[in-house]
């Protein structure tokens, strides 16, 4: 069944509430307009409004709430309708969240899933089109998982809000449309801190998460080198193992995120490949990152920001054919 | 929650029915204290401290008045709080100290006290953190229908933090069961709160979000006392959240290393003769309750407590060192 990545984060939601009482969600118009991108459809008439409870627009006040009714034995589910609202709640989830297990010596914990829509695409201008990854992955205490469609969107989900600590599920926007092959299964968990090999290839291991799996996948199909793309769906914490015995086995790896090079996960991933040793590495590491600016509107200008498969393709067979790292468009004369 | 019950906590907190012991857990707070900075010119303690003398009856106030299922949310200035809500006191001078027998383990240290058995969570060392923090015990509250009220303590300077206008707004519309309890001690760190707060009265904050506020003498514990009482009742109730100003004041400065020279001169010497000690001691002595010698007999008890609590303190042992990684995630492979 071909199936919405909004209704596959609908379906999960809807099925956590019906599987476990202590599940509550809380947003700014989750319940009765049914969400921004009618991820909450009709769930706020089947559990009512103080299970699906909309919120005044105060983000540190309902993240905050979150936080505490966590802390009791809830499980909520906070939406945040674009994830830079975050900005103006962050202590809540950077400073109070993370730290409660670790101050309160596993007495108290969180466990709270605060999803948002996230990342770029569709014209939303620079200041609701971030990923914003960054904020959450640098600090100890947080989890934080991207979906890249419909199957792992209902999947992660199911497994964050499970989690018995805070977990950020960061769902691409532009993805929320999109339909999927995905059979529900309300058994289904896609487990935190696993990733997922998607495509096999010997010549190169391309590491992507979110969004810019499509990217990968249609680069692929149109690139003569053969690409092991690996979704990375947990940003943290992040898979090790499938990362080092996939570079391991084509010598070359190469990440692909919709982050800022100087802030984005991939320099993580490329140094912790490096510690195991250059041995096994034909070519120099690479990354294919945003570049350090924020996100323009003009249409023909956020396509050339954002990463596409033709230019992910290139990237990808000069530095196969050389084993020399290719230039980045914007170091590159404009 | 991962709580076991500890009955030395909870007999703490239910003493505190008794007006003798109320009177006596405030002298312990004072002793404390006074300990602690003792310990800290001695240089047992690392970092900082923010005292709370002056403030007693608020702490023991609010202490005696509330369930000890309820939760209670608390800034850094917390010793008084944990104390008053049942908190051993080497459990409190352990933490300051930084030593396993602390509540945390000595972990958290003077910012971040808890008494989880008896509902404080660790303390907020971010002002205002703590306040949509006790609007989410009071929602999982009303969701679980535990009949509990979540009690929400800070500073004067808090209540210009957005977490505080948010939290009035977002309880007051879902009428959640909590208790917004201000310690107003006229000074936000080193700043008087007319040079900060346009208003002399924090309490009137209430009323743009539909909030009774009211305005409550501080230094008496009665008087605290009944505010609460009156507040948790409507809580409990249904009928939602009460905004209540404590006037009170801080015979310290704002931390350790603050001597206060910024106090205009007077005001501690008229704030130390509404001293909350001194005023309930002579209450309960027109009450016929106490006597001269039994003040100095509680007086010589507390302090010999306390001084037994730091010898136990000062001979137990410091942190493990695997405590740096315990308990980041609940899952100890969750790392890298």
């Amino acid at each position: 069944m071909k199936l919405r990545m909004r209704q596959a984060v609908q379906k999960a939601l809807d099925d956590s509430l019906a599987s476990d009482e202590n599940v509550i969600i809380l947003g700014e118009d989750i319940g009765a307009a049914g969400g921004a991108f009618k991820a909450t459809e009709g769930l706020m008439e089947k559990y009512g409004s103080l299970r699906v409870m909309d919120t005044p627009i105060s983000e540190m006040g309902f993240l905050g709430a979150g936080v505490g009714a966590a802390i009791m034995g809830l499980k909520p589910v906070v939406e945040m309708m674009f994830i830079e609202f975050v900005g103006v709640a962050l202590d809540q989830l950077t400073t109070q969240a993370a730290t409660m297990r670790y101050l309160s010596r596993g007495k108290f914990s969180v466990p709270l899933v605060m999803r948002a829509s996230a990342s770029a695409g569709q014209g939303f201008g620079c200041q609701h089109s971030q990923t914003l990854d960054h904020w959450f992955r640098g600090t100890p205490g947080l989890k934080v998982v991207m979906p890249s469609g419909s199957r792992s969107a209902y999947g992660l989900l199911r497994a964050a809000i499970e989690d018995p600590d805070p977990v950020i599920v960061l769902e691409p926007r532009i993805l929320y449309g999109v339909r999927e092959e995905f059979d529900v299964d309300e058994n289904y968990r896609q487990p935190l801190g696993k990733a997922e090999i998607i495509r096999n290839g010997e010549d190169v291991t391309l590491v992507t998460a979110g969004a810019m799996t499509s990217i990968a996948k249609a680069a692929a199909e149109i690139c003569p080198a053969k690409i092991e793309i690996i979704d990375l769906l947990s940003i943290w914490p992040w898979d090790s193992k499938t990362i080092f015995e996939s570079a391991r086995k084509t010598g070359r790896i190469v990440t692909l995120e919709e982050s800022q090079a100087a802030s984005g996960w991939g320099g993580d991933i490329i140094s912790k490949v490096l510690e195991q040793g250059l041995d096994f590495l034909k070519a120099p590491p690479h990354r294919i990152t945003l570049p350090d600016a924020p996100i323009p509107y003009n249409g023909k200008l956020e396509a050339k920001y954002l990463p596409s498969p033709n230019y992910v393709s290139k990237q990808i067979a000069a530095l196969v054919s050389t084993n020399v790292a290719p230039k980045n468009w914007w170091n590159e004369k404009l | 929650m991962n709580i076991k019950n500890e009955p030395e906590a909870v007999r703490r907190r239910e003493a505190l029915k008794d007006r003798i012991e109320q009177l006596r857990r405030m002298i312990e707070i004072r002793a404390v204290e006074e300990r602690i900075q003792a310990l800290f010119s001695e240089g047992h303690i690392r970092g900082s401290t923010h005292l709370a003398n002056g403030q007693e009856a608020v702490a023991v106030g609010i202490a005696k008045e509330i369930n000890f299922r309820d939760v209670v949310t608390c800034t850094y200035r917390g010793h008084s709080h944990a104390l008053a809500l049942g908190a051993s006191p080497e459990s409190i001078i352990g933490e300051i100290c930084g030593r396993s027998i602390g509540c945390a383990r000595g972990i958290g240290g003077s910012m971040h006290l808890m008494a989880p058995e008896v509902g404080l969570l660790p303390t907020f060392a971010i002002v205002g953190a703590g306040i949509p923090v006790a609007c989410g015990a009071a929602l999982a509250a009303k969701v679980k229908k535990t009949g509990a009220i979540a009690v929400a303590i800070f500073g004067d300077g808090a209540t210009n933090i957005g977490a505080f206008h948010e939290s009035l707004n977002f309880a007051s519309i879902k009428k959640l069961p909590v208790i917004f309890i201000c310690e107003n001690n006229l000074y936000g760190e080193y700043t008087p709160i007319q040079l900060s707060t346009p208003i002399e009265n924090i309490a009137i904050r209430g009323s743009s979000y539909g909030i009774e506020g009211r305005i409550v003498d501080g230094q008496d514990i009665d008087a605290v006392a009944t505010s609460i009482s009156d507040a948790a009742q409507k809580a409990r109730e249904g009928e939602g959240p009460t905004l209540l100003e404590m006037k009170t004041y801080r015979f310290s400065g704002h931390s350790r290393s603050d001597p206060a020279t910024y106090r205009p001169p007077g005001e501690l010497e008229n704030w130390l003769k509404k001293d909350p000690i001194k005023l309930f001691s002579s209450n309960l002595i027109k009450e016929n309750l106490a006597s001269l010698e039994l003040l100095e007999q509680i007086k010589i008890e507390v302090t010999r407590k306390v001084e037994k609590a730091t010898q136990k303190v000062l001979a137990s042992s410091e942190p493990l060192e695997s405590e740096i990684l315990n308990h980041v995630y609940e899952n100890a492979e969750t790392k890298l």
